[in-house]
Protein backbone atom coordinates (compact mmCIF):
# COMPACT_ATOMS: atom_id res chain seq x y z
CA UNK A 1 0.00 0.00 0.00
CA UNK A 2 3.23 2.25 0.86
CA UNK A 3 4.84 1.13 -2.10
CA UNK A 4 1.88 1.91 -4.20
CA UNK A 5 1.49 5.58 -2.67
CA UNK A 6 5.35 6.81 -3.30
CA UNK A 7 5.21 5.26 -7.05
CA UNK A 8 1.99 7.44 -7.41
CA UNK A 9 3.86 10.48 -5.54
CA UNK A 10 7.20 9.69 -7.69
CA UNK A 11 5.37 9.85 -11.16
CA UNK A 12 2.87 12.68 -9.55
CA UNK A 13 6.30 14.71 -9.98
CA UNK A 14 7.71 13.22 -13.10
CA UNK A 15 4.59 14.18 -15.46
CA UNK A 16 5.42 16.98 -16.52
CA UNK A 17 9.63 16.14 -17.70
CA UNK A 18 7.90 12.70 -18.95
CA UNK A 19 5.08 14.14 -20.76
CA UNK A 20 7.26 16.88 -22.24
CA UNK A 21 10.18 14.08 -22.82
CA UNK A 22 7.83 11.42 -24.95
CA UNK A 23 6.04 13.90 -26.99
CA UNK A 24 9.39 15.94 -28.04
CA UNK A 25 11.79 13.16 -27.64
CA UNK A 26 10.69 9.79 -27.15
CA UNK A 27 8.26 9.43 -29.80
CA UNK A 28 10.43 12.19 -32.38
CA UNK A 29 13.20 9.11 -32.21
CA UNK A 30 10.42 6.13 -32.70
CA UNK A 31 8.71 8.20 -35.48
CA UNK A 32 11.69 9.33 -37.37
CA UNK A 33 12.89 5.76 -37.44
CA UNK A 34 9.22 4.72 -39.12
CA UNK A 35 9.46 7.85 -40.97
CA UNK A 36 12.85 6.71 -42.82
CA UNK A 37 11.22 3.83 -44.53
CA UNK A 38 8.43 6.29 -45.86
CA UNK A 39 8.60 8.97 -48.63
CA UNK A 40 7.04 11.97 -47.40
CA UNK A 41 7.03 15.65 -48.02
CA UNK A 42 4.01 16.81 -45.82
CA UNK A 43 1.67 18.05 -48.96
CA UNK A 44 1.35 14.44 -50.28
CA UNK A 45 0.51 11.17 -47.85
CA UNK A 46 3.44 9.09 -46.78
CA UNK A 47 4.13 6.23 -49.41
CA UNK A 48 6.09 3.39 -48.39
CA UNK A 49 9.05 2.56 -49.58
CA UNK A 50 10.63 0.23 -47.11
CA UNK A 51 14.31 -0.04 -47.46
CA UNK A 52 14.44 2.74 -50.80
CA UNK A 53 15.95 5.89 -48.72
CA UNK A 54 18.89 3.61 -47.57
CA UNK A 55 19.56 2.37 -50.59
CA UNK A 56 19.48 5.47 -52.29
CA UNK A 57 21.44 7.30 -49.34
CA UNK A 58 24.24 4.71 -50.23
CA UNK A 59 24.50 5.13 -53.62
CA UNK A 60 24.25 9.00 -53.34
CA UNK A 61 27.84 10.39 -54.15
CA UNK A 62 26.33 13.97 -51.74
CA UNK A 63 25.77 11.26 -48.84
CA UNK A 64 29.30 10.27 -49.08
CA UNK A 65 30.55 13.65 -49.37
CA UNK A 66 28.87 14.51 -46.00
CA UNK A 67 29.74 12.00 -44.35
CA UNK A 68 33.29 12.35 -45.12
CA UNK A 69 33.00 15.62 -44.11
CA UNK A 70 31.95 14.93 -41.00
CA UNK A 71 34.36 12.19 -40.55
CA UNK A 72 36.71 14.96 -41.22
CA UNK A 73 35.11 17.00 -38.65
CA UNK A 74 36.11 14.67 -36.38
CA UNK A 75 39.71 16.05 -36.17
CA UNK A 76 39.00 19.14 -34.96
CA UNK A 77 38.68 16.87 -31.34
CA UNK A 78 42.17 15.94 -30.71
CA UNK A 79 43.21 19.76 -31.49
CA UNK A 80 40.32 21.38 -29.22
CA UNK A 81 41.19 19.00 -26.60
CA UNK A 82 44.87 19.41 -26.46
CA UNK A 83 44.76 23.12 -26.87
CA UNK A 84 42.14 23.27 -23.89
CA UNK A 85 44.01 21.09 -21.43
CA UNK A 86 46.78 23.54 -22.18
CA UNK A 87 44.88 26.28 -21.48
CA UNK A 88 43.80 25.02 -18.52
CA UNK A 89 47.20 24.32 -17.08
CA UNK A 90 48.22 27.56 -18.15
CA UNK A 91 45.30 29.03 -16.02
CA UNK A 92 45.31 26.93 -13.28
CA UNK A 93 47.73 29.10 -11.04
CA UNK A 94 46.71 31.56 -8.54
CA UNK A 95 47.90 34.86 -9.83
CA UNK A 96 46.68 38.04 -9.49
CA UNK A 97 43.65 38.87 -12.24
CA UNK A 98 43.88 34.69 -13.11
CA UNK A 99 39.61 34.38 -12.99
CA UNK A 100 39.29 37.89 -15.58
CA UNK A 101 41.40 35.81 -17.92
CA UNK A 102 39.03 32.59 -16.96
CA UNK A 103 36.38 34.20 -17.46
CA UNK A 104 37.23 35.93 -20.89
CA UNK A 105 38.41 32.96 -22.52
CA UNK A 106 34.64 31.48 -22.21
CA UNK A 107 33.11 34.27 -23.82
CA UNK A 108 32.77 32.85 -27.05
CA UNK A 109 31.59 30.22 -25.58
CA UNK A 110 28.45 31.90 -24.34
CA UNK A 111 27.58 34.04 -27.75
CA UNK A 112 25.49 33.04 -30.33
CA UNK A 113 27.15 30.66 -33.05
CA UNK A 114 24.84 33.22 -35.65
CA UNK A 115 26.93 36.18 -34.60
CA UNK A 116 30.33 34.23 -33.77
CA UNK A 117 30.11 33.17 -37.77
CA UNK A 118 28.87 36.41 -38.69
CA UNK A 119 32.29 37.92 -37.53
CA UNK A 120 34.58 35.35 -38.52
CA UNK A 121 32.76 34.75 -42.24
CA UNK A 122 34.22 38.38 -42.35
CA UNK A 123 37.60 38.02 -41.19
CA UNK A 124 37.92 34.84 -43.26
CA UNK A 125 36.49 37.06 -46.15
CA UNK A 126 38.69 37.44 -49.36
CA UNK A 127 39.06 41.12 -48.48
CA UNK A 128 38.64 40.75 -44.60
CA UNK A 129 41.24 40.95 -41.68
CA UNK A 130 43.09 38.38 -42.19
CA UNK A 131 43.77 38.45 -45.63
CA UNK A 132 44.55 41.93 -44.72
CA UNK A 133 47.43 40.84 -41.63
CA UNK A 134 48.98 37.92 -44.00
CA UNK A 135 48.95 40.98 -47.03
CA UNK A 136 50.98 42.84 -44.72
CA UNK A 137 53.40 40.33 -44.03
CA UNK A 138 54.07 38.69 -47.72
CA UNK A 139 54.28 42.22 -48.79
CA UNK A 140 51.11 42.18 -51.16
CA UNK A 141 49.08 39.36 -53.06
CA UNK A 142 45.96 38.14 -53.34
CA UNK A 143 45.25 36.28 -49.89
CA UNK A 144 43.92 32.99 -49.66
CA UNK A 145 40.21 32.61 -50.61
CA UNK A 146 39.18 30.51 -47.01
CA UNK A 147 36.07 30.33 -47.37
CA UNK A 148 35.77 30.21 -51.29
CA UNK A 149 38.21 27.44 -52.18
CA UNK A 150 36.79 24.16 -51.37
CA UNK A 151 40.18 22.99 -50.75
CA UNK A 152 40.25 24.98 -47.04
CA UNK A 153 36.92 25.74 -46.37
CA UNK A 154 36.15 22.85 -44.08
CA UNK A 155 39.15 23.14 -42.11
CA UNK A 156 37.97 27.66 -41.91
CA UNK A 157 35.01 26.27 -40.48
CA UNK A 158 36.92 23.63 -38.56
CA UNK A 159 38.72 26.31 -36.65
CA UNK A 160 35.90 28.24 -35.77
CA UNK A 161 34.38 25.44 -33.89
CA UNK A 162 37.67 25.17 -32.38
CA UNK A 163 37.78 28.82 -31.75
CA UNK A 164 34.34 29.16 -30.02
CA UNK A 165 34.82 25.57 -28.02
CA UNK A 166 38.05 26.10 -26.14
CA UNK A 167 36.50 27.92 -23.09
CA UNK A 168 33.96 25.53 -23.13
CA UNK A 169 36.69 22.46 -22.20
CA UNK A 170 39.34 24.44 -20.66
CA UNK A 171 36.51 24.71 -17.71
CA UNK A 172 36.17 20.63 -17.66
CA UNK A 173 40.12 20.65 -17.23
CA UNK A 174 40.02 23.08 -14.49
CA UNK A 175 37.91 21.32 -12.62
CA UNK A 176 39.83 18.07 -12.94
CA UNK A 177 42.98 19.58 -12.27
CA UNK A 178 41.91 21.08 -9.32
CA UNK A 179 40.77 17.43 -8.07
CA UNK A 180 44.23 16.49 -8.41
CA UNK A 181 46.21 17.11 -5.02
CA UNK A 182 49.19 19.21 -5.08
CA UNK A 183 51.10 16.82 -3.42
CA UNK A 184 51.63 14.77 -6.19
CA UNK A 185 53.38 17.32 -8.31
CA UNK A 186 55.30 17.93 -6.02
CA UNK A 187 56.71 14.93 -5.29
CA UNK A 188 57.32 14.67 -8.97
CA UNK A 189 59.42 17.60 -8.96
CA UNK A 190 61.55 16.55 -5.71
CA UNK A 191 62.17 13.71 -7.56
CA UNK A 192 63.72 15.49 -10.12
CA UNK A 193 61.04 15.63 -13.50
CA UNK A 194 60.53 19.00 -15.12
CA UNK A 195 57.60 20.87 -16.02
CA UNK A 196 56.92 19.11 -18.99
CA UNK A 197 57.67 15.49 -17.82
CA UNK A 198 55.51 16.45 -14.51
CA UNK A 199 52.57 16.93 -17.11
CA UNK A 200 52.71 14.01 -19.52
CA UNK A 201 53.59 11.11 -16.19
CA UNK A 202 51.67 12.35 -13.58
CA UNK A 203 48.66 15.32 -14.53
CA UNK A 204 47.78 13.98 -17.84
CA UNK A 205 46.95 9.82 -16.65
CA UNK A 206 44.96 11.27 -13.56
CA UNK A 207 43.14 14.02 -15.92
CA UNK A 208 41.62 10.51 -17.67
CA UNK A 209 38.32 10.60 -16.70
CA UNK A 210 37.87 14.63 -17.99
CA UNK A 211 39.69 13.64 -21.14
CA UNK A 212 37.62 10.67 -21.53
CA UNK A 213 33.85 12.80 -20.88
CA UNK A 214 35.65 15.69 -23.25
CA UNK A 215 36.59 13.53 -26.34
CA UNK A 216 32.97 12.09 -25.76
CA UNK A 217 31.43 15.19 -25.82
CA UNK A 218 33.59 16.85 -28.63
CA UNK A 219 32.86 14.46 -30.82
CA UNK A 220 28.96 14.10 -30.32
CA UNK A 221 29.27 18.04 -30.91
CA UNK A 222 31.57 17.70 -33.82
CA UNK A 223 29.34 15.27 -35.60
CA UNK A 224 26.05 17.82 -35.16
CA UNK A 225 27.83 20.93 -36.56
CA UNK A 226 25.96 22.97 -38.12
CA UNK A 227 25.64 26.76 -37.03
CA UNK A 228 28.87 27.36 -38.19
CA UNK A 229 28.34 26.04 -41.73
CA UNK A 230 24.62 27.70 -41.95
CA UNK A 231 26.31 30.79 -41.70
CA UNK A 232 29.53 30.85 -42.96
CA UNK A 233 29.13 28.92 -46.53
CA UNK A 234 25.77 27.24 -46.70
CA UNK A 235 27.22 23.91 -47.56
CA UNK A 236 29.41 25.09 -50.24
CA UNK A 237 31.78 25.31 -52.07
CA UNK A 238 31.45 22.58 -54.37
CA UNK A 239 30.00 21.00 -50.74
CA UNK A 240 32.95 20.84 -49.18
CA UNK A 241 31.23 21.80 -46.04
CA UNK A 242 28.22 19.68 -46.14
CA UNK A 243 28.26 18.05 -43.38
CA UNK A 244 25.50 15.34 -42.18
CA UNK A 245 23.24 17.59 -39.93
CA UNK A 246 23.45 20.46 -42.65
CA UNK A 247 22.51 17.75 -45.11
CA UNK A 248 19.34 16.26 -42.88
CA UNK A 249 18.70 20.14 -42.84
CA UNK A 250 18.65 20.58 -46.44
CA UNK A 251 16.79 17.34 -47.39
CA UNK A 252 14.15 18.40 -44.87
CA UNK A 253 13.75 21.91 -44.68
CA UNK A 254 14.51 22.93 -48.44
CA UNK A 255 13.64 19.93 -50.20
CA UNK A 256 11.02 18.55 -48.20
CA UNK A 257 12.01 14.63 -48.36
CA UNK A 258 10.95 13.98 -44.82
CA UNK A 259 11.25 10.75 -44.78
CA UNK A 260 15.05 10.66 -46.92
CA UNK A 261 16.31 13.25 -44.27
CA UNK A 262 14.77 10.83 -41.92
CA UNK A 263 16.94 8.07 -43.10
CA UNK A 264 20.34 10.23 -42.80
CA UNK A 265 18.93 11.16 -38.86
CA UNK A 266 18.83 7.61 -38.15
CA UNK A 267 22.30 6.79 -39.79
CA UNK A 268 23.85 9.50 -37.84
CA UNK A 269 22.93 8.74 -34.91
CA UNK A 270 23.94 5.39 -35.74
CA UNK A 271 27.35 6.84 -35.69
CA UNK A 272 27.31 8.84 -32.88
CA UNK A 273 26.14 5.77 -30.50
CA UNK A 274 28.96 3.71 -31.94
CA UNK A 275 31.58 6.53 -31.74
CA UNK A 276 29.97 7.16 -27.85
CA UNK A 277 30.55 3.49 -27.18
CA UNK A 278 34.25 3.85 -28.89
CA UNK A 279 34.85 6.32 -26.71
CA UNK A 280 33.90 4.73 -23.50
CA UNK A 281 35.69 1.67 -24.25
CA UNK A 282 38.93 3.50 -25.27
CA UNK A 283 39.03 5.19 -22.24
CA UNK A 284 37.92 2.00 -19.77
CA UNK A 285 39.84 3.15 -16.48
CA UNK A 286 42.03 6.02 -15.02
CA UNK A 287 41.99 8.95 -12.62
CA UNK A 288 43.23 8.49 -9.04
CA UNK A 289 42.08 5.26 -9.16
CA UNK A 290 44.74 3.91 -10.86
CA UNK A 291 47.20 5.21 -7.88
CA UNK B 1 53.54 35.16 -18.12
CA UNK B 2 50.69 37.86 -18.43
CA UNK B 3 52.53 38.83 -22.01
CA UNK B 4 50.54 35.02 -23.40
CA UNK B 5 47.52 35.42 -21.15
CA UNK B 6 46.64 38.78 -22.31
CA UNK B 7 47.72 37.86 -25.94
CA UNK B 8 45.38 34.40 -25.97
CA UNK B 9 42.61 37.29 -24.62
CA UNK B 10 43.16 39.07 -27.43
CA UNK B 11 42.37 35.68 -29.43
CA UNK B 12 39.52 34.83 -27.89
CA UNK B 13 38.30 38.02 -27.23
CA UNK B 14 39.30 40.36 -30.10
CA UNK B 15 36.83 39.54 -32.38
CA UNK B 16 34.34 40.72 -30.55
CA UNK B 17 35.91 44.13 -30.08
CA UNK B 18 36.84 44.35 -33.61
CA UNK B 19 32.74 44.11 -33.80
CA UNK B 20 32.56 46.67 -31.70
CA UNK B 21 34.58 48.89 -33.31
CA UNK B 22 33.57 48.13 -37.02
CA UNK B 23 29.76 49.20 -35.32
CA UNK B 24 30.75 52.07 -33.73
CA UNK B 25 32.53 53.53 -36.93
CA UNK B 26 31.09 55.19 -40.38
CA UNK B 27 33.82 56.01 -42.71
CA UNK B 28 36.93 54.40 -43.58
CA UNK B 29 38.18 51.43 -45.62
CA UNK B 30 37.04 48.06 -43.73
CA UNK B 31 39.55 46.41 -45.94
CA UNK B 32 43.02 48.26 -44.39
CA UNK B 33 45.68 46.63 -43.14
CA UNK B 34 44.87 46.50 -39.32
CA UNK B 35 47.25 49.22 -37.92
CA UNK B 36 46.02 51.64 -40.19
CA UNK B 37 42.20 50.20 -39.77
CA UNK B 38 42.69 50.48 -35.58
CA UNK B 39 44.27 53.90 -35.85
CA UNK B 40 41.61 55.56 -38.21
CA UNK B 41 39.26 53.87 -36.08
CA UNK B 42 40.01 55.04 -32.71
CA UNK B 43 40.30 58.56 -33.97
CA UNK B 44 36.75 58.70 -35.53
CA UNK B 45 35.25 56.65 -32.01
CA UNK B 46 36.84 59.71 -30.22
CA UNK B 47 35.94 62.21 -32.40
CA UNK B 48 32.73 61.00 -31.95
CA UNK B 49 32.35 62.13 -28.87
CA UNK B 50 32.84 65.77 -29.29
CA UNK B 51 30.13 65.64 -32.10
CA UNK B 52 26.87 66.11 -30.98
CA UNK B 53 24.81 64.20 -32.81
CA UNK B 54 26.68 61.21 -31.96
CA UNK B 55 27.35 59.85 -35.67
CA UNK B 56 29.04 56.78 -34.51
CA UNK B 57 25.86 55.46 -33.47
CA UNK B 58 24.07 55.74 -37.08
CA UNK B 59 24.89 52.17 -37.61
CA UNK B 60 23.04 51.61 -34.57
CA UNK B 61 20.85 54.22 -35.84
CA UNK B 62 20.12 52.50 -39.16
CA UNK B 63 19.65 48.78 -37.66
CA UNK B 64 16.99 49.73 -35.53
CA UNK B 65 14.90 51.71 -38.10
CA UNK B 66 15.00 49.40 -40.45
CA UNK B 67 14.84 45.73 -38.74
CA UNK B 68 12.15 45.14 -35.95
CA UNK B 69 15.31 45.04 -33.27
CA UNK B 70 13.16 45.87 -30.39
CA UNK B 71 10.77 42.59 -31.13
CA UNK B 72 13.60 40.65 -31.44
CA UNK B 73 14.72 41.66 -28.56
CA UNK B 74 11.53 41.35 -26.89
CA UNK B 75 10.64 37.97 -28.25
CA UNK B 76 14.23 36.82 -26.80
CA UNK B 77 13.42 37.84 -23.30
CA UNK B 78 9.70 36.35 -23.59
CA UNK B 79 11.59 32.70 -25.17
CA UNK B 80 14.76 33.17 -22.46
CA UNK B 81 12.52 34.05 -19.44
CA UNK B 82 9.59 31.90 -20.22
CA UNK B 83 12.27 28.78 -21.05
CA UNK B 84 14.09 29.47 -17.66
CA UNK B 85 11.11 29.51 -15.73
CA UNK B 86 9.37 26.20 -17.12
CA UNK B 87 12.96 24.35 -17.23
CA UNK B 88 13.00 25.17 -13.28
CA UNK B 89 9.65 24.32 -12.23
CA UNK B 90 10.27 20.79 -14.54
CA UNK B 91 13.83 19.81 -13.54
CA UNK B 92 13.20 20.48 -10.07
CA UNK B 93 10.08 18.27 -9.81
CA UNK B 94 10.96 15.88 -12.06
CA UNK B 95 14.34 15.12 -10.62
CA UNK B 96 13.40 14.22 -7.16
CA UNK B 97 11.79 11.03 -7.43
CA UNK B 98 15.17 10.06 -9.14
CA UNK B 99 16.95 11.17 -6.51
CA UNK B 100 15.19 10.15 -3.20
CA UNK B 101 12.20 7.95 -4.03
CA UNK B 102 12.53 3.79 -4.85
CA UNK B 103 9.94 2.99 -7.27
CA UNK B 104 9.04 0.58 -10.31
CA UNK B 105 10.49 1.72 -13.39
CA UNK B 106 12.96 4.67 -12.08
CA UNK B 107 15.61 2.94 -13.71
CA UNK B 108 13.83 2.55 -17.29
CA UNK B 109 13.16 6.51 -16.78
CA UNK B 110 16.69 7.32 -15.18
CA UNK B 111 18.85 5.62 -18.24
CA UNK B 112 16.19 6.21 -20.65
CA UNK B 113 16.67 10.17 -20.02
CA UNK B 114 20.65 9.21 -20.58
CA UNK B 115 20.15 8.05 -23.71
CA UNK B 116 18.42 10.81 -24.86
CA UNK B 117 21.73 13.13 -24.62
CA UNK B 118 23.69 10.94 -27.05
CA UNK B 119 20.80 11.50 -29.58
CA UNK B 120 21.07 14.74 -32.14
CA UNK B 121 18.52 16.88 -31.76
CA UNK B 122 18.80 17.58 -35.49
CA UNK B 123 16.78 14.01 -35.93
CA UNK B 124 13.93 14.93 -34.29
CA UNK B 125 13.76 18.47 -35.81
CA UNK B 126 11.65 16.76 -38.60
CA UNK B 127 9.17 15.02 -36.46
CA UNK B 128 8.73 17.20 -34.16
CA UNK B 129 8.51 20.19 -36.91
CA UNK B 130 4.86 17.86 -38.07
CA UNK B 131 4.17 17.60 -34.39
CA UNK B 132 3.62 21.44 -33.84
CA UNK B 133 1.73 21.64 -36.69
CA UNK B 134 -0.64 18.99 -35.13
CA UNK B 135 -0.65 20.97 -32.17
CA UNK B 136 -1.00 24.51 -33.76
CA UNK B 137 2.18 25.59 -32.60
CA UNK B 138 3.49 26.20 -35.69
CA UNK B 139 4.89 29.97 -35.98
CA UNK B 140 4.37 30.11 -32.10
CA UNK B 141 6.65 31.10 -29.49
CA UNK B 142 5.49 28.06 -27.71
CA UNK B 143 6.57 26.08 -29.99
CA UNK B 144 10.15 27.50 -29.91
CA UNK B 145 9.80 27.12 -26.34
CA UNK B 146 8.15 23.47 -25.37
CA UNK B 147 10.50 21.11 -26.93
CA UNK B 148 13.88 22.28 -25.16
CA UNK B 149 11.68 22.41 -21.97
CA UNK B 150 11.99 19.20 -20.55
CA UNK B 151 15.83 19.57 -20.15
CA UNK B 152 17.34 15.95 -19.35
CA UNK B 153 21.05 18.37 -18.40
CA UNK B 154 18.56 19.99 -15.81
CA UNK B 155 16.94 17.02 -14.44
CA UNK B 156 20.14 15.66 -13.69
CA UNK B 157 22.13 18.59 -12.43
CA UNK B 158 19.45 18.92 -9.95
CA UNK B 159 19.25 15.13 -9.14
CA UNK B 160 23.13 15.93 -8.07
CA UNK B 161 21.97 18.56 -5.90
CA UNK B 162 19.26 16.72 -3.97
CA UNK B 163 21.75 13.83 -3.85
CA UNK B 164 23.73 15.92 -1.68
CA UNK B 165 21.00 16.68 1.04
CA UNK B 166 21.65 15.11 4.32
CA UNK B 167 19.66 12.06 4.18
CA UNK B 168 19.15 13.20 8.18
CA UNK B 169 17.31 16.05 7.20
CA UNK B 170 14.87 14.07 5.46
CA UNK B 171 14.11 11.08 8.00
CA UNK B 172 13.59 13.92 10.79
CA UNK B 173 11.27 15.24 8.58
CA UNK B 174 9.36 12.54 7.63
CA UNK B 175 9.33 11.30 11.00
CA UNK B 176 7.63 14.76 11.74
CA UNK B 177 4.93 13.40 9.29
CA UNK B 178 5.72 15.68 6.44
CA UNK B 179 4.65 14.24 2.94
CA UNK B 180 7.08 14.21 -0.25
CA UNK B 181 5.76 17.48 -1.43
CA UNK B 182 6.24 19.22 1.71
CA UNK B 183 10.03 17.46 2.14
CA UNK B 184 10.40 18.79 -1.66
CA UNK B 185 9.72 22.37 -0.86
CA UNK B 186 11.24 23.29 2.67
CA UNK B 187 13.94 20.82 2.64
CA UNK B 188 15.03 19.90 -0.94
CA UNK B 189 14.56 23.26 -3.20
CA UNK B 190 16.12 25.68 -0.91
CA UNK B 191 18.78 23.36 0.02
CA UNK B 192 19.05 23.16 -3.90
CA UNK B 193 19.64 26.65 -4.77
CA UNK B 194 22.86 27.13 -6.04
CA UNK B 195 22.07 24.03 -8.76
CA UNK B 196 18.85 26.29 -9.82
CA UNK B 197 20.84 29.17 -10.27
CA UNK B 198 23.15 27.47 -12.31
CA UNK B 199 20.72 25.97 -13.97
CA UNK B 200 19.01 29.37 -14.67
CA UNK B 201 22.09 30.84 -16.37
CA UNK B 202 22.56 27.97 -18.48
CA UNK B 203 19.12 28.02 -19.65
CA UNK B 204 19.30 31.32 -20.01
CA UNK B 205 22.34 31.22 -22.57
CA UNK B 206 21.00 28.22 -24.37
CA UNK B 207 17.27 29.71 -25.09
CA UNK B 208 19.23 33.10 -25.85
CA UNK B 209 21.45 31.46 -28.58
CA UNK B 210 18.64 28.81 -29.81
CA UNK B 211 18.79 29.37 -33.87
CA UNK B 212 18.25 26.01 -35.39
CA UNK B 213 14.29 25.40 -34.15
CA UNK B 214 13.35 28.58 -34.25
CA UNK B 215 14.54 29.02 -38.08
CA UNK B 216 13.13 26.01 -38.92
CA UNK B 217 9.21 26.56 -37.16
CA UNK B 218 8.79 30.83 -37.33
CA UNK B 219 7.78 32.46 -40.21
CA UNK B 220 6.93 35.60 -39.50
CA UNK B 221 9.68 38.24 -38.89
CA UNK B 222 8.29 40.11 -36.09
CA UNK B 223 8.13 36.53 -34.17
CA UNK B 224 11.78 36.23 -34.73
CA UNK B 225 14.53 36.03 -31.62
CA UNK B 226 17.83 37.86 -32.08
CA UNK B 227 19.70 35.24 -33.33
CA UNK B 228 17.13 34.22 -36.02
CA UNK B 229 16.72 37.95 -36.70
CA UNK B 230 20.10 38.42 -36.83
CA UNK B 231 20.70 36.06 -39.38
CA UNK B 232 18.32 37.23 -41.29
CA UNK B 233 19.89 40.99 -41.45
CA UNK B 234 23.52 39.71 -42.41
CA UNK B 235 21.32 37.91 -45.37
CA UNK B 236 20.03 41.45 -46.54
CA UNK B 237 22.62 43.76 -45.36
CA UNK B 238 25.61 40.95 -46.61
CA UNK B 239 27.51 44.32 -48.28
CA UNK B 240 27.27 46.69 -45.25
CA UNK B 241 28.88 44.78 -42.50
CA UNK B 242 28.86 48.06 -40.19
CA UNK B 243 25.17 47.94 -40.04
CA UNK B 244 24.84 44.34 -39.33
CA UNK B 245 27.73 44.44 -36.95
CA UNK B 246 25.51 47.28 -34.70
CA UNK B 247 23.03 44.31 -35.24
CA UNK B 248 25.54 41.80 -33.56
CA UNK B 249 26.69 44.17 -30.38
CA UNK B 250 22.93 44.51 -29.66
CA UNK B 251 22.60 41.07 -29.71
CA UNK B 252 25.84 39.83 -28.01
CA UNK B 253 25.43 42.93 -25.07
CA UNK B 254 22.60 41.32 -23.01
CA UNK B 255 24.35 37.39 -22.41
CA UNK B 256 27.96 39.11 -21.80
CA UNK B 257 26.78 41.39 -19.60
CA UNK B 258 25.07 38.34 -17.54
CA UNK B 259 27.78 36.31 -18.08
CA UNK B 260 30.36 38.98 -16.70
CA UNK B 261 28.37 39.89 -13.50
CA UNK B 262 27.80 36.22 -12.63
CA UNK B 263 30.36 34.50 -14.04
CA UNK B 264 31.79 33.40 -10.40
CA UNK B 265 28.80 31.40 -10.08
CA UNK B 266 28.41 29.93 -13.85
CA UNK B 267 32.14 28.25 -13.87
CA UNK B 268 31.36 27.22 -10.47
CA UNK B 269 28.53 25.53 -11.28
CA UNK B 270 29.88 24.25 -14.80
CA UNK B 271 33.20 22.61 -12.55
CA UNK B 272 31.25 21.55 -10.29
CA UNK B 273 29.18 19.59 -12.78
CA UNK B 274 32.07 17.92 -14.53
CA UNK B 275 33.21 17.09 -11.34
CA UNK B 276 30.40 15.05 -10.27
CA UNK B 277 30.19 13.24 -13.58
Amino acid sequence: MLRLKITLVAYLFLIPALVLLALFTFYPVTLGIILSFFKYNIISPPEFVGLGNYIQLFKDPKFVIAMQNSLVYLLVVPCIQIASIALAILVNQNIRGISLFRALYYVPVITSIVIVAIIWRWILGDNGMLNSILKLFAGGGEGIHWLTNPATALVSVMFVTFWKGIGYYMVIYLAGLSAIPPELEEASRIDGANKWQTIWHVILPLLKPSIALSTIISSIAALKVFGEIFVMTEGGPLFSTTTMVYYIYEEAFTKLHLGYASAIGVVLALAIGAFSYLNVRFFREGGLESY
Amino acid sequence: MYILLIALALLLVGPFLWMLIVALTTKGDLFAPPHIFIVNSINEIAGCFNDSGFSCLANFKEVWSSFPMVRFLVNSIIISVSGILINLFIASLAAYPLARLDFPGRNIIFYGMLATLMLPEEANLIVNFITCGWFGLMDNLLGVILPGAASVFGIFLMRQAYLTVPKELEDAARLDGATDWQIWAHIMLPLARPALATLAIFSFVAYWNTFLWPLIILQDPNKFPLSVGLSWLAGTFSSKFRVVAAGGVIAILPVIVVFLALQRHFLKGISQGAVKS
